[in-house]
């Protein structure tokens, strides 16, 4: 039994530690979501992203996703987040899911995914070549 | 009485600092405080969600000594 990753970091996320925290002998799936940063926003080059948390609201409502998805899905599910500047192309979160069985576990990592963007209180800035702006989430 | 608050994005660029004690009045309210602290613009107030004491709580819930206070602008995670 793996221990559950539940962390904010302001370095490179470790893929291989949110995916080994979901190793499970009765899993028969396994998903990996990375949101990753995007180099343009409505035609707008983006050069990076800045990221910030509230880490001490943030790190327990990320807990409560994964025990809704323990609950709903009989699966196991770890994240990591990133803060501070991330460059295009790298992870900004890193989404491990576990199930038993391959349809629970599209159903929780879309799941997890979308909770994250509408409950736990991060924010992201897009840098542009001349200048930068905060970007809410849309509805999913 | 002495609270403590926190600023995060739009809103912490906004105050210059990301947290502060602050001195208020008994009674004051999550939204007259947010009112008080960030009047709104010509482009009207940023919508936010209030905290107190890490929940999310409705403007109209009133500050007690001690507590800490935060204004959360729209979430941009993930």
């Amino acid at each position: 039994m793996t221990a559950r990753v539940i962390e904010l970091t302001d370095a490179p996320i470790d893929i291989d530690r949110v995916r080994s925290a979901v190793n499970d002998d009765g899993f028969g799936a396994i998903l990996i979501f990375e949101g990753v940063g995007r180099n343009h926003f409505e035609g707008r080059p983006v050069v990076a992203l800045e990221y910030e948390a509230y880490a001490d609201m943030a790190v327990p409502e990320m807990a409560r996703i994964a025990d809704e998805v323990e609950q709903k899905w009989q699966g196991k599910l770890s994240m990591i987040h990133r803060t501070g500047r991330v460059e295009i192309g790298e992870p900004s979160v890193v989404i491990a899911v576990g199930t038993p069985h391959r349809g629970a576990c599209y159903e929780a990592s879309r799941y997890a995914i979308d909770e994250l963007k509408k409950r736990v209180p991060v924010w992201k800035k897009e840098v542009y070549a001349d200048g930068s702006a905060w970007k809410a989430n849309a509805p999913a | 009485m002495a609270i403590k608050v926190l600023y995060f994005a739009k809103l912490r660029e906004l105050r210059g600092r990301s947290e502060e004690e602050l001195q208020i009045e008994p009674g004051t309210t999550l939204q007259q405080l947010y009112q008080q602290l960030f009047p709104p613009g010509p482009e009207g107030a940023i919508p936010v969600a209030y905290t107190r004491n890490r929940r999310v709580s409705q403007g109209a819930e009133a500050i007690e000594d001690g507590d800490e206070i935060s204004f959360l602008p729209p979430l941009g995670g993930g």
